[in-house]
Formats: structure tokens, sequence, C-alpha cells
């Protein structure tokens, strides 16, 4: 598998060999000659700019409604356009492929047919949503905006972890991380040719006014919120308003005669295009769950009325689920007829008796994900877990076996971080972020997360990892 | 403009403009109290700020007796009491939250730093800042936000609704406060005033800013009969009843061609241009401030209904 764990693994900025990589060769310079009180200094600058602009994200599972920072860190993850070249054709390949799969699922299921994917993989998953067979989505997209989860391992080693084709968020922190950056140390982007990720809002406001049903001239696009107490609610404020789009709550639309509407101070007004930021499951009381407050009864039906397109589709699930990953690089070959550009983390399906029995055999070593978790909940890191832990885990394996997967333990790459003890290594991911519509672009840039404790795989902001500005530099 | 939105910016306003109310009454008691009258020491003063038998009744179900440390904790701090400055910061907060979409980061700021400041903030912290300075900090707070609101909202609906909300609310309190002192006005409409009630109701002028405009516009020594006056039907004084009922029926007038509340605001306004002083007091002060407490609690509801605010 050649993944083992190394002794040392891959840093982002200092070579094994001592010295720095290209990408960080003033960025390191300018760092020798920074002192560590400045550093600091600036660090709780973030700090206060964070808190005073309320960027906080909330916790679940702790008391309702527990607002929290996530840590800003004032060390930049950097990476030159040969590795971006790599990343950008690796995430855009994948995307594409993954609507390209969405679209076949969703109609004549070529793929189910010709055995790369296993039907009933597809068919019985609960994320697969029967009431879109046969409905044409605008232009063939179903993932408008993805984010698409990559690790490094190596020089130029990259895999991808998930691909969130659901509902993403994150990409505010890619903004508000570059502002605030450009605020404490303006030096630095004078010295650097850092490409700029700020067109964001407007790529992505071109991109859902692409996919308007047919017809629509001016298309009125909104933001369809779970309201003030989601944990992305800041993202979805923050992107409402560099679009300069409503912000609505499930409450705030309904589904009229001949189309849906939301309710003005001026009475009812059309909406043609719902960028939601609300599961399947609630989005719609009539179609899915009868006790959701958050959406709109009729939605479905409007949408395969062809009245209004949301985005991302409905019906998404199915192809970031972590039982689907381990096709994707079928998907790629099958309807793009090209070999993958970023790897895919070996995973052990335990519903297979083989790898089951290797897993369980070998769990101190290996990652466990529940299939339809996410946001790091539910999931056992071998490596740092106690016997205790690896025994729940075993007994859940072997009770739903079909829930459960397995990984090697990655050593994902470090990145230097500004922590109590000065600068130290520490785990980062990265996940770009990808837009479909007329065509498929992702911004240079991305939301690098990383583990702030020492030795940590865990990147989560809510298993307390916190983000990095990300730099792609230009040629 | 989402009904909703149009929703959280008339709360905004009412929370905010309640919490400085508050604080205004509460600064205005405080001073009193210090003063050497006969009832000073005894608490009286705390209870005339409230006004009903179910107020009365809600404050002694948790605290056992009407005195500085107890009003002012239940009415600046206590989170339990949904008026109290403290909650309504925190409401007015979450309404910015919900509308921040169609307001300036700055407008934000305002309101999440004075909520930081004040979300730990209970009565031996109040103390320790100086109970003066605390209740001059909550209104310097309110006025930042106002001026924040008014260089940076957008003109037209937003605007709109946040003036309706501030205007709404400040009339109620003005109300209020007038109805906290209502007995005086009989006892002593027709007596010669002491040096005492000279101080007092020069303090509740103060208490609303309006002691200069007084001298201003009468040029005589404060009467109760003319602080009524000033308070409810003068249009020059920002928050008379009069003045908050001008700028409603502009706003709404500007929002709507036709409505029930621009019909009921305009009503509500007419009775204020015609009032006389004279005939409010001999018929009754607490009885008019009532009526009008009613009549302005229908047109916030028709408001409500008429631009499709959910609540």
């Amino acid at each position: 598998m050649g993944t083992k764990t190394k002794a040392k693994p891959f840093d982002e900025m200092t070579l094994d060999e001592g010295g720095v990589r290209n990408a960080y060769a003033a960025y390191a310079q300018w760092l020798e000659e920074t002192s560590t009180e400045r550093l600091t200094r600036k660090h709780e600058q973030a700090d206060i700019m964070f808190r005073r602009l309320g960027i906080t994200f909330t916790v679940y599972g702790r008391d309702e409604g527990t607002e929290r920072l996530i840590p800003f860190d004032v060390i930049p993850r950097i990476l030159d356009a040969s590795e971006w070249d790599i990343l950008s054709r690796g995430v855009i390949q994948r995307v594409d492929a993954l609507n390209a799969f969405m679209h076949d699922i969703y109609h004549d299921q070529d793929i189910l047919h010709a055995g790369k994917v296993p039907a009933e993989l597809v068919l019985t998953n609960v994320a697969y949503q029967p009431q879109m067979l046969g409905h044409d989505v605008a232009r063939r997209v179903y993932a408008h905006v993805a984010g698409v989860d990559v690790v490094r391992v190596g020089e130029r080693e990259f895999y991808v972890l998930e691909d969130n084709v659901r509902t993403p968020s994150g990409v505010s922190y890619m903004l508000e991380d570059r502002q605030t950056m450009m605020r404490l140390f303006p030096e630095l982007f004078a010295n650097h040719a850092i490409q700029p990720v700020d067109r964001y809002p407007d790529e992505l406001l071109r991109n859902l006014q692409s996919v308007a049903p047919l017809g629509i001239d001016e298309p009125t696009v909104v933001l369809m919120t779970p309201g003030v107490f989601n944990s992305a609610y800041f993202e979805h404020a923050f992107l409402a308003t560099e679009m300069g789009i409503e912000l609505v709550e499930g409450q705030d639309l309904f589904v009229g005669e001949d189309g849906v509407y939301m309710r003005t101070t001026e009475g009812p007004q059309r909406v043609h295009v719902i960028y939601r930021r609300v599961d399947d499951d609630f989005i719609d009381p009539l179609a899915f769950r009868g006790e959701s407050s958050l959406g709109v009864a009729g939605l479905l039906a409007a949408v395969r009325k062809g009245w209004v397109t949301l985005a991302n589709a409905i019906g998404t699930g199915v192809a970031d689920d972590k039982a689907m990953y381990v096709y994707v690089p079928e998907m790629i070959r099958f309807y793009m007829g090209e070999e993958p550009i970023l790897n895919n983390v070996p995973t052990y399906s335990l519903r297979l008796d083989d790898d089951r029995a290797y897993v369980l055999d070998n769990l101190k070593d290996l990652v466990v994900k529940e299939v339809h978790g996410s946001g790091g909940y539910g999931m056992l890191v071998g490596p740092a877990s106690t016997a205790k832990e690896r025994e729940k885990f075993a007994r859940l394996i072997k009770t739903m076996p079909e829930n459960y997967i397995a990984q090697p333990t990655l050593a994902l790459s470090t990145c230097p971080t500004f922590v109590d003890s000065g600068i130290a290594p520490r785990h980062v991911d990265l996940r770009p972020f990808v837009l479909s519509g007329e065509k498929t672009t992702v911004m240079p840039g991305g939301l690098t997360r990383v583990a702030l404790e020492e030795g940590s795989l865990v990147v989560n902001s809510s298993q307390g990892g916190g983000t990095k500005d990300t730099w792609v530099l230009r040629e | 403009m989402l009904g909703r939105t149009a929703d959280n910016l008339y709360w905004m306003a009412r929370y905010l403009e309640r919490a400085e109310n508050t604080a205004r009454f509460l600064g205005g008691i405080y001073r009193m109290s210090l003063l050497p009258t006969a009832t000073a020491g005894s608490g009286a003063q705390w209870e005339t700020l409230f006004l009903s038998p179910e107020e009365h009744e809600e404050f002694l179900s948790r605290y056992d007796v009407f005195n500085q440390e107890n009003v002012i904790t239940y009415l600046a701090e206590d989170l339990d009491n949904p008026s109290s400055i403290r909650s309504c910061m925190c409401s007015a907060r979450e309404n910015v939250r919900a509308a921040r979409h169609v307001l300036s980061t700055e407008i934000w700021e305002t309101i999440n730093f004075t909520w930081l400041e004040i979300c730990h903030m209970e009565y031996a912290e109040i103390v320790d800042m100086g109970i003066y300075q605390y209740f001059e900090w909550i209104k310097e707070r309110s006025h930042m936000f106002r001026g924040v609101v008014h260089g940076t909202i957008q003109r037209g609906e937003a605007f709109g609704f946040w003036q309706l909300g501030t205007c709404i609310e400040r009339a109620g309190n003005t109300a209020r406060l007038l109805a906290a002192r209502s007995d005086s006005f009989r006892s002593t409409a027709s007596r010669q005033e002491g040096v005492a009630d000279f101080y007092h109701w020069g303090t509740l002028l103060r208490s609303v800013n309006a002691y200069k405009i007084y001298r201003e516009i009468y040029r005589s020594s404060v009467e109760p009969r003319k602080v009524a006056e000033l308070l409810l039907l003068h249009p020059d004084m920002p928050r008379s009843l009069r003045c908050c009922l001008d700028e409603i029926c502009s706003i709404l007038n500007h929002l709507r061609d036709d409505g029930d509340c621009v019909r009921d605001a305009e009503e509500l306004r007419a009775r204020l241009v015609s009032g006389r002083i004279d005939r409010i007091l001999r018929s009754g002060l607490p009885e008019f401030l009532d009526d009008f407490g009613k009549q302005a609690n229908t047109l916030s509801t028709e408001i409500q209904q008429d631009f499709m605010m959910v609540r």
C-alpha cells in the first residue's frame, strides 16, 4: 500500500536535508527576520478581529448555542504554481466525473449496467433519491459547489479524503482568512505574487445564475439557510451579503400555482435559483422528513416541474458517501476516459468478510469512519486511540459493518504553525472549492485546516482544529 | 425585502431603544434616590418603575423587596426578564445577526462589541463600574449604534422599518415614564411646587434629555403640567409622543399608500395634534396613557401584519 506512517511526515516548508521549498523561500526569510513578540501581537489582533466580526462557529453537543472562534493561524500555507496545477486539475476532474455519475444514476444507469459500481450500493443508499429519476437538471450539473478534501503525503503525492458535494462549508473562512492576513501583514502581499480569491462570491453568483430554469433572463437567486442557530450561519449571511441576494429560511418561501415565491414586504416575489444550505432530509416536509420546519412544502414537486433550480441538487449525497468514494477512480475512467490525477486512499469496506477480518485485527493502525458521518464525529483514529475506544469500535463494526469503512492512517503533511511553544509543525489538509455551471472552475486557494494539537491528525473545526490562509503563487 | 428581515430590523430597533430607555429611567431614579427627600432610602422610588399589578407580581415572585440592588438587578442584568437591558441587548444582537446580510459590518460590530462587554456583567460589576457610569455607557452604546445605523443603512425600506421600531418603542417608553409619575399630577397639579418636586421634575426631564428643550420652549420654572405637555404634545421634543407619531406617519406614508396601519397611525397622531393638556389632565392622565398604550400596541400588530412580518 505504500502509505505506512513514515518517521517524519512531509513538511510543506522545510526540506528533510535542510533549507526550505521554493514556495516558501521569501516567506521563510521574512519569518526569520520577524520577532516572536510581533507574531504574538499579530496573533492576538487576529483573535480580536474575528471575535468582533462574529466569525464564530456553533459546536454541537455542547451547551446549546455555544459560540466559539475557529482558531486562526498567522502562518500561511503556500503552494507554488506547479503544485496547484496538479491539485486544480485533479479536483476539477473529480467533480466533473461525480456530476456525470449523478446524471447517470438518475437516468440510464450505464455505470451500474456495466458493473463498474455495485447497483445495490447506489439504489439502496439512504442518500439516493428516487424522486430525482428521469428529472433533467439545468446543464446536467448536480454539485454546483463542491469542497474536495485533499491531503498531501509527499512532493507530488496528493490523496483525496472526501468529496463534499452536499452543502460543503468553509469558503467564508477562506475569504476572511485572506482579508485578515492582508490587514495583518500587508508587506507580505507586496513581495509575493499571490493569486487572489476574493472574486469567489461573484463567480458563485454567476454560476448560480447560469443554472436558472430555461427562459429566465434575470433570475432571482436566494440563499436558503436553516437559520441563525446553524453552525455555519455566519457563512450563509456572509455569502448572501457578498452576492447581494436575499438570505431566506424555509418559512420565507412557499410554492404557489406557477412557481416558488418568497414573502416580501411588497408581496410575493418569484424565486428561480435556491442556493440551499439545508440538507435533503429537511428541505421539503412533504417529500422527506414530515416534522421538519426548516423546509418548504412542495419544493421537490416545484423542482420536478422545472420552476426552480436547487443548488446543490437533491440527491447528491449518494455521490459523496464514504462507501461510494471507493468507486470514484472508476467513475473517472468510465465517464472521462482518463486516469485519476489525485489518489484515492485505499479503503476497506467492512461489509466484505476479508476486509472486516483484517480491519478488526489492525484497528491500532487504521482510521475508522462512519459511512454517513461528517465533521469528524463518530471516527476512530487508531494510532491515537485507547484500548477502550478500539473495543467500542470493534463492537460497532460487528453490529453494523455496512455503516463503517476503514483506511490506513496517512502521514498528513505538516506545516509550520504558531502555537504556545513557538513555531512548530502541525498536520494540515486542504479544501479547495470547485464551482460547476457553464464550466467547472476552482478558486486558486482553499481552506487549509490545521490540527493544533501536537501529532493530532484530526483537523475538523468541531474537534478543535484551526485554519490558515492558503496562498497559491503565480508562476 | 423579506417580511422576516423587515421584522428583524423593526425588533432590532425596538430592543435597542428599550435598553436605552430602561437605562435612562434607572439613571433618573438613581439620581433621585440620592436627593434628600422623605422617601429616600425607602425604596419607594424604585417601585415606581413597576406600573401594573402584573409587573409588581412578576418582580415579587423572585425578589423580596423593592430596593436599589434588586430593581437594578432585575431591570439591568436579569436574563429571565426579557425586557432587562442585558436581555434586550441579546435580542437586539440576535435580530441584527438574522438580518446581517442587509446591514453593514459596522452595525454588527457595534452591537456585538456591546454584547461581548455586557454578556457577563452582573450587579457587582455594575457597581464596580459605577452605577451612574453604567447607565451612561449603555446610553452611549445606543447613541453609537443609532449613529452607525443612520450612517450606513440603505435608505428606503430598511431605514423605514428601523425608524418605525425606534419611534414606536420610544413613544411607548415616554408614555410609561409619565405613567410612573401620574399620581403626582393628581396631588400637586394645583399646588405650589416644593424644592424637592422641582428636583424631581428636573431629573425626569434630564433623563429624557428634555431639560434644555423645556427651558428653551417655556422659559419658566419646571411645572408638571408643562412637563406633561412637552412630553405628550410638543412636536419639537424628540422623545414626545407627538414627535414619534409624526415620524411614524411620515414613514408609513412613504412605505405604503394605504392599509390599516397607515389609517390607525394617522388617527393616533390626530388625537395628539388636537389634544389640549388641561383637558387631558382633567379627564385623567393615567386613562389617557393607558388608552394610548393600547392603540400603540394595535398599531404595532398592524404594521407586522401589513408588511408580512412573521413572528
